[in-house]
């Protein structure tokens, strides 16, 4: 609780920073438009004033991204093409479709990798390579791709979202799966336990920490690749196609709104985690 | 259909030999260790120009690998230009420039609590944040050329490797910093002598993540307007024209830039920490 003060002392001057930054880059146009009405160039209270509300600012300053923000969640009607709720849910199912299945992989394959020396020695060096890769570039072909063989809409998004959110999980996994020492699996080797009754019973429950961990990377990288899916289908919907859409008609305020929704989505989705992280791992006994 | 059927014989028996070898006391030689992966590698490889052969998949879903070797071979100078620009340009000058701000923002904090309190949670936030999406705005802002791909690349490096490095910097205990103080360490004593070099273990597993962040960075903020030269500017191009021959060349040279930027950053890292237990063999 102590940092409290601190974080809102940093917050409050990256606005304050913001605002400076919004005045110096919008004052251009200001004085562009006093010219040409032939007036004298604006004072400077005049100047702040005709910086803060502009149409199309270079920089759109916070008061004004946050009105765009709410007025685009609140004020619309859900259904609405411009309503940032449904294209916010257009990327949020996405999203989960994707954090499930690259959960579902990360895991099976971690459950490989331990129980499967060569699986071990094969596919890990692969794996990390993979991250090395950067993946987000083959987002296009994907979606084209699928496209191409009658698979569209939230499937090919969710393949990016999955393969961004596979690895940390299967990372985790591997490490939690591990993670129990020689004395407990002495201790169930003496019990007679067989190599089933030892994973469920002994290495999946001590892997929950690491599962949760790996999760919370996880989601907020299945986010990423749903938005960057969303940039090569032309802008139909989702935060992505506003950033682009945005983007391509000029609208600032619309692309920082979006961006600004996409990280309160962020925000959301992990404390989501944390939330259920907590609960299981106090169930479990796990607390620490 | 022959080829599919041998395909995934060869797959079997690699398979095979593989967990022959790790059950076998090679895989305890350095060799061996890179051995079964790339057996691995290579039987992917196999596996895919013989199903999409004997499946007969159209090139323009999914094209085999020896089409795509072709068209790298014929393709050089293309791949090279792209390369220059989006990896040399684009992403290593906003790497070089988004580390060394993050490294001295970190170093000047360091001497603040109250700053490290409050940067802390809200770069940890940052970090966690879709960066990506800023690329539309900076491209607005820096134009379509490299400039703008470097500034993404900036912004995109700047949180992950700040948040490594306070970490670093707090990463020697009371115990190293007395015997400093008992030494009449001043504070760029203890900082060059002592919390740098600890400091280097975390500094470096920031650089590490920053290297992939900097190749998407520069490759996405091209999807949103570029000059026609760059990677992320022919991957377009090409999924429009269908020619995915050419675009898995570009993935191609990515992954393996990719690589080789993780892999050298690695092999400095060992050079500079060489006394961490982690790079003790």
């Amino acid at each position: 609780m102590r940092s409290i003060l601190p974080v809102v002392t940093v917050v409050l001057i990256i606005v304050a920073l913001w605002y400076a930054a919004a005045v110096r880059l919008n004052a251009p146009w200001v004085y562009d438009q006093a010219e040409r009405a032939g007036a004298p160039a604006p004072g400077f209270g005049q100047l702040l004033g005709e910086t803060m509300d502009q149409e199309r600012p270079v920089l759109p300053t916070p008061h004004q991204v946050v009105t765009e923000l709410v007025k685009s969640t609140f004020g619309m009607a859900v259904s609405s093409k411009r309503s940032l709720v449904y294209h916010g849910w257009v990327t949020i199912s996405a999203t989960l479709l994707g954090f499930a299945m690259g959960t579902g992989l990360g895991i099976l394959l971690a459950v490989g990798i331990i129980h499967n020396r060569a699986m071990d020695l094969s596919v890990m060096p692969w794996a990390i390579a993979s991250q090395t890769i950067p993946i987000l570039a083959i987002a296009p072909m994907i979606i084209v791709v699928l496209n191409s063989i009658g698979v569209q809409g939230l499937i090919p998004k969710a393949i990016i979202s999955a393969f961004l959110s596979f690895f940390p999980v299967l990372v985790g996994m591997v490490k939690g799966l591990r993670s129990p020492d020689q004395m407990q699996l002495d201790l169930l080797a003496t019990y007679g336990a067989s190599k089933r009754e030892t994973f469920w019973k002994l290495r999946l429950p001590s892997s929950m920490p690491y599962l949760f961990t790996s999760l919370k990377v996880g989601i907020a990288a299945s986010l990423v690749g749903a938005i960057v899916g969303e940039l090569p289908t032309g802008a139909v919907a989702g935060l992505g196609a506003r950033l682009l859409s945005g983007s391509y008609y000029g609208q600032t305020v619309q692309i920082w709104a979006a961006l600004f929704a996409a990280a309160l989505v962020a925000a959301v989705l992990v404390m989501a985690v944390g939330v259920i992280e907590g609960r299981v791992l106090r169930r479990m006994g796990m607390v620490r | 259909m022959t080829l599919v059927i041998l395909s995934l014989m060869f797959w079997a028996g690699a398979w095979a030999l593989n967990v022959g070898l790790s059950q076998s006391p090679v895989v305890q030689s350095r060799a061996g260790r890179l051995l079964v992966p790339a057996i691995f590698g290579i039987t992917l490889l196999v596996v895919w120009e013989g199903l999409v052969r004997g499946l007969n998949v159209p090139g323009v879903i999914l094209p085999p690998p020896s089409a795509i070797g072709a068209r790298i071979a014929v393709s050089l100078p293309t791949l090279w230009a792209d390369f220059r620009q989006t990896f040399v340009k684009g992403a290593l000058s906003g790497y070089i420039l988004g580390c060394s701000a993050a490294f001295l923002t970190a170093v000047l904090i360091d001497r603040s609590p109250f700053l490290q309190r409050g940067l802390l949670p809200v770069g940890n936030f940052v970090a966690a944040l879709p960066i990506v999406g800023i690329a539309p705005i900076l491209v607005m802002w820096f134009g379509f050329d490299w400039q703008s791909k470097a500034a993404v690349v900036v912004v995109m490096v700047f949180f992950p490797v700040l948040v490594n490095t306070v970490a670093g910097l707090a990463a020697t205990d009371r115990m190293q910093r007395d015997l400093m103080a008992t030494y009449s360490a001043s504070y760029l004593q203890t900082l060059l002598k002592l919390r740098l070099p600890a400091a280097m273990p975390f500094v470096f597993n920031g650089l590490k993540i920053a290297t992939t962040l900097a190749l998407i960075g520069a490759i996405v903020a091209e999807f949103f307007g570029s000059p026609i030269v760059g990677m992320g500017f022919r991957i377009t191009a090409e999924v429009g024209r269908l020619g995915l021959d050419m675009v898995w060349a570009e993935i191609a040279v990515a992954a393996l830039a990719g690589s080789a930027f993780y892999g050298l950053v690695a092999l400095i890292e060992r050079g500079v920490t060489f006394w961490h237990p982690s790079q003790r063999h």
